[in-house]
């Protein structure tokens, strides 16, 4: 009784793992890796530090279609000739590349809020970066879950 | 050719915030899809958005194939003066559509 059970709890385990590894290799082509991600944001961000506040990464926390999922950043700044914000930039971890957008703004913005609609390719976590007229750099990060997900299948 | 959607409010007072929406219609084609028979569909992407207010750049974006179809942007700036705001997106395959607004500030 005890080896049987020990059997098939061994059998069930190896299916388990079986399973992992026939997705992981599924979708190891397709998407970037964390590890591309991080490389693209110390690429921006250079030997500067970046710190976790000021900034608020709105995204829906449940994707029924990665297709276009609304995203806005918002950050907290005055937005004046002597502290503004430069760029936003925005990150993600396993769609095809790492880069979603970039977009740049300054004083003349008058309020620090951009929005747009953006592919997830798969659940993942999502970084928005902003980059601030005194060299600082700022972060926000949110996890989504994508039932659907962008197209990346045959036409 | 493509169309292009701006929503800028026609007045404003000076000094005043305003919200402005732009979308434009393109395919936004990742490059990373195939067809059935296996071969890869080219990148075909809007690359580029500046947003000029009476000839002074305002707001720009850089645009990855993670954008969604018909790229859809919003932001704001500050009404300075009546003039009109120039909209530009620039993409693969030498796409280029330029869209102006005109705004009274009063």
């Amino acid at each position: 009784m005890t080896d049987r059970k020990r059997n098939r709890i061994s059998r069930r385990q190896f299916l388990l793992a079986a399973s992992g590894v026939a997705t992981g290799l599924a979708f190891e082509p397709a998407g970037a890796t964390v590890a591309e991600m991080r490389a693209a944001i110390s690429k921006l961000v250079g030997p500067a530090s970046v710190t976790n506040g000021r900034v608020t990464l709105e995204l829906p926390p449940l994707v029924d279609n990665g297709n276009a999922v609304a995203l806005a950043v918002r950050v907290d700044s005055p937005m004046t000739e002597a502290d503004h914000v430069k760029a936003i930039h925005v990150f993600t971890e396993k769609n095809p590349q790492p880069y979603v957008a970039t977009f740049r703004l300054g004083p003349r913005a008058g309020r620090a809020r951009v929005a747009t609609r953006v592919r997830l390719a798969d659940s993942q976590t999502v970084v928005a970066i902003c980059e601030m007229s005194d060299g600082t750099f700022w972060s926000d990060s949110v996890n989504v879950v994508v039932t659907l997900a962008a197209c990346l299948e045959e036409q | 050719m493509a169309r292009a959607l701006i929503m800028v409010p026609a007045t404003a007072r000076r000094g005043e915030i305003v919200e402005i929406k732009a979308t434009v219609a393109h395919p936004m084609e990742s490059g990373f899809r195939h067809t059935q028979l296996g071969t890869l569909i080219p990148r075909d992407i809007v690359t580029q958005f500046v947003c000029t207010y009476n000839g002074v750049e305002v707001f720009s974006a850089e645009f990855f194939p993670a954008i969604s179809a018909n790229p859809f942007i919003s932001f704001s700036t500050v009404a300075t003066e009546s003039g009109t705001l120039v909209f530009n997106w620039i993409g693969d395959n030498g796409f280029s559509v330029t869209e102006s607004a005109a705004i009274s500030v009063s």
